[in-house]
């Protein structure tokens, strides 16, 4: 609703605006933040500037509008519930968080995406957008005194709120492996198992992320990730011919979320043998310390990795932007500081404690098999 | 080898012929570079004449395996080593088969762009086709075309691809192959077609990022320099074909889903064709700009009825595509349908307004700077650019060439691509309710 428009800036009008200039936008809702971006020609940045201030206390959630984007965004959802894996992560996610707000799926239950109205979605936006409750950030080139000059211009006039709430409320301790086990129409296996992972302020996130490196390959800030044939779960999983397709992610939140795998599981082979091979390279990596060979490809391959990720300007004020919001920006500088300290040690005891079968979600996606039926005519329409 | 042009100094201005150094090594391989020290890292983009157009259509996915082969294993080095000296250094490179060239692309830290040649060099002029490691992604690749079957996005493209494009046409197919032709393709007959197509000729090699030009081409001259292939044969050309002379429809049904992937559409111009610029302005207002254009603004905007609605021209070497798609609950197909062919007809029955032209002309030239911002979209705009022989100086044209388009000249476009009345229109989903 936050693109249909204000007063100043009409629904429709601001799409055609930002194309205009040359400039790309858009928004995403994640779990502890929604974030707006414009990325446009330096000397064009003022438009964004404007039209994020309008829309911070001027958006209009026309009862019209609402009804539409509605259809608009279950549409959203019917595409996501076409993909297996959107049914095996959700069924997890609820499974892991039955007391924190975690437990829900962005995107919306269908329940509510039918019924919510109008006046819920406005309270939510008088509630949350305020500018003591937002984080600007601006990255590009322009003199920096003058952008922070302009910035309070425009957007220091806008009234402070009262701060929300936020909903939180701590997970309790996991007593004992979880596991879920969704049965749909297809072909394919996954597997996913995920495991508490800890805030990202604290600094075992820092030893997960090299662990992950080691175990799944590395993955950079946002930016693109390079390949991981040479890490421990592809040479025991892919490399032997049990899974397709292998991969490790750990994300950086405000409160404890998940470790997760994720595993393909390949043609002719069944989801125990791959369960059972995961779970003896997690038990090596619990058991006996990483290489220190291995530790140092994971620190090259993450100052490789931040330096793809952080050479856009975009990429740049998103991670300064979400760091901000799950710790500070220092985090984003930090970023490398703290993993060049992990110690094979360090990867080790984290290991021990956060890869605990007790305190993980296993969840299967059993594929029931699919007959498709391909049908041909000619018309005239 | 011959160098073209000398640089300038080259301060985050648009590529051109004084910022791009262009050389020609001896046997042939055009390296292009453009150096910039703003980053950290260096990429390196590419192709060669080694694609799908080159198979038999009974052995489907052979230079798609092909190519997947080279990082399996060389003469020097086993697939373990590969892949180490790559991911060691937080570096990438993958070599893959489209349906013209074979494309390559890698990234690394710019200190680190000879281990990345060097690899490369490896894989195009050493590989052992090991038969463990290509089984093994055989099985991987037959895994993907399993779960792509209950994808139904990729299935509406399929089907809508094998019904605008006749089984004796090379885009009629996927480079990836079938679940029937993958099985199988032997290790002689990969070994035969990489000692048949590759080699350096009308090989193309692109380097952006923190290296100078000269050391860039001199690293490309030890790696290939000397390679040959005097047998390499010319691309075939692609048969003749024309656009449905009436509307054909073609619906796969998949149990279990939600959603309905539609695509419709018709052949559209090549990135040749004189009219191509024209057309893509076109089918920016059909279905691009601003919230996914006209097509967006019926569909989605004022339809309420799908998250993604748009369209788009492929261009290419060949007579691409010019297709809208869009993901919709089932019930909604048929009024999906009937919004998008009215836009179709209104397309190609009325200039659109000078304030259209205005703004998309405006979009398409001040995007650029934002195309250009990574070594990524340096890479691949100046790859495009020799590709179809636009010239080093196209970037500084750009601006001219596309003011001079008219409202005229769109309308002509769409007029000759576009017939709402014979269209491929392809859907799959769970139930056909049509």
């Amino acid at each position: 609703m936050m693109f249909k428009g204000t007063e100043t800036f009409p629904g429709g009008i601001l799409d055609r605006m930002i194309d205009r200039q040359g400039g790309s936008w858009n928004a995403q809702t994640f779990l502890d933040y929604t974030a707006y971006y414009e990325t446009m020609p330096a000397d064009r940045i003022d438009l964004a500037l404007q039209l994020e201030a309008d829309r911070m206390i001027n958006a209009r959630f026309e009862v019209d509008e609402v009804d539409s984007e509605r259809t608009v965004i279950i549409s959203e959802r019917q595409g996501a519930e076409n993909s297996p894996m959107f049914w095996l992560g959700e069924e997890i996610t609820a499974a892991a968080f039955r007391v924190h707000g975690y437990h829900h799926e962005i995107l919306g239950d269908m329940a509510d995406l039918e019924t919510i109205t109008r006046d819920d979605l406005y309270h939510h936006y008088q509630s949350h957008y305020m500018p003591n409750n937002a984080i600007a950030v601006a990255v590009g080139a322009f003199d920096s005194e003058e952008m922070l000059n302009r910035i309070k211009e425009v957007y220091g006039k806008i009234p402070a709120g009262d701060l929300p709430k936020v909903f939180s409320r701590a997970e309790p301790p996991q007593q004992g492996e979880r596991r879920v086990r969704v049965e749909r129409p297809g072909n394919t296996a996954f597997l996913q198992m995920s495991y508490r992972a800890p805030a990202a302020t604290d600094s075992d996130w820092f030893k997960l992320a090299i662990l992950d490196s080691v175990l799944s390959g590395p993955s950079g800030l946002g930016g693109g990730g390079v390949d991981n044939k040479t890490s421990r779960l592809y040479k025991a999983l892919v490399q032997t011919e049990l899974a397709a397709s292998v991969n490790g992610s750990i994300t950086p939140t405000i409160d404890p979320h998940l470790y997760d795998f994720t595993v393909t599981v390949r043609d002719g082979r069944t989801l125990e043998e791959v369960e059972a091979a995961l779970e003896a390279e997690l038990n090596r990596v619990r058991s006996e310390n990483i290489t220190e060979a291995e530790l140092n490809k994971a620190k090259k391959q993450a100052r490789a990795l931040f330096a793809y990720s952080t050479e856009g300007v975009t990429g740049q004020a998103f991670w300064l932007a979400f760091a901000e919001n799950f710790a500070s920006y220092e985090w984003f500088e930090h970023y490398m500081a703290q993993l060049e300290q992990v110690t094979v040690e360090d990867v080790r005891d984290a290991a021990e404690r956060y890869l605990r079968p007790q305190s993980r979600v296993v969840g299967w996606f059993v594929p029931t098999g699919m007959e498709e039926d391909e049908d041909y005519d000619d018309d005239d329409e | 080898m011959t160098t073209t042009n000398k640089l300038k100094q080259n301060a985050l201005s648009i590529p051109g012929p004084d910022t791009i150094s262009k050389t020609v090594l001896d046997n042939g391989i055009t390296v292009l570079v453009y150096e910039n020290f703003n980053a950290q890292s260096v990429v390196i983009n590419g192709s060669l004449n080694a694609g799908g157009l080159f198979e038999d259509h009974s052995r489907n996915g052979l230079a798609s395996m092909t190519a997947g082969a080279l990082m399996l294993g060389t003469q020097g080095r086993d697939f373990d080593t590969i892949n180490s000296s790559l991911e060691d250094i937080g570096a990438d490179l993958d070599i893959s088969a489209g349906t013209h060239k074979v494309g390559f692309g890698g990234k690394a830290l710019a200190e680190d762009l000879s281990v990345l040649v060097d690899l490369l060099g490896d894989a195009l002029r050493r590989p052992i086709f090991p038969q463990g490691q290509i089984d093994r992604v055989r099985g991987e690749a037959l895994t993907w075309l399993q779960y792509r079957q209950q994808d139904t996005r990729w299935q509406a493209g399929r089907i809508f691809r094998e019904n605008l494009y006749p089984e004796y046409h090379p885009y009629h197919y996927s480079t990836r192959g079938t679940l029937e032709t993958l099985p199988t393709l032997t290790v002689d007959e990969l070994r035969g077609f990489y000692e048949t197509h590759y080699g350096p000729r009308g090989m193309v090699v692109v380097i952006v990022g923190a290296v100078k030009a000269q050391d860039a081409v001199e690293i490309v001259n030890q790696h290939l320099g000397d390679w040959q292939n005097n047998d390499q044969p010319l691309p075939p050309e692609l048969p003749q074909i024309d656009s449905p002379a009436e509307t054909r429809r073609a619906v796969v049904t998949l149990p279990g889903k939600t959603q309905s992937d539609i695509v419709l559409g018709t052949l559209g111009p090549s990135r040749y064709a004189t009219d191509y610029q024209a057309a893509n302005l076109a089918n920016s207002i059909l279905g691009q700009f601003g919230m996914m254009g006209r097509i967006g603004d019926v569909v989605r905007e004022q339809g309420g009825m799908a998250y993604y609605a748009g369209s788009r021209l492929d261009g290419g070497y060949g007579p691409g595509a010019w297709s809208i798609s869009a993901g919709v609950n089932p019930a909604n197909i048929e009024r999906a349908l009937d919004l998008s062919i009215n836009e179709l007809r209104r397309i190609i029955s009325e200039p659109v307004s000078e304030e259209d032209l205005a703004d998309n002309l405006s979009y398409y030239t001040g995007r650029l700077p934002l195309q250009l911002e990574s070594n990524e979209g340096v890479a691949s705009t100046v790859l495009s650019m020799e590709s179809y022989g636009l010239g080093l100086d196209y970037l500084l044209k750009y601006h001219d060439m596309m003011y001079s388009l008219t409202r005229d000249d769109l309308l002509a476009a769409a007029q000759r691509y576009l017939n709402p009345d014979a269209l491929v229109v392809a859907i799959a989903g769970p139930e056909a309710k049509h």
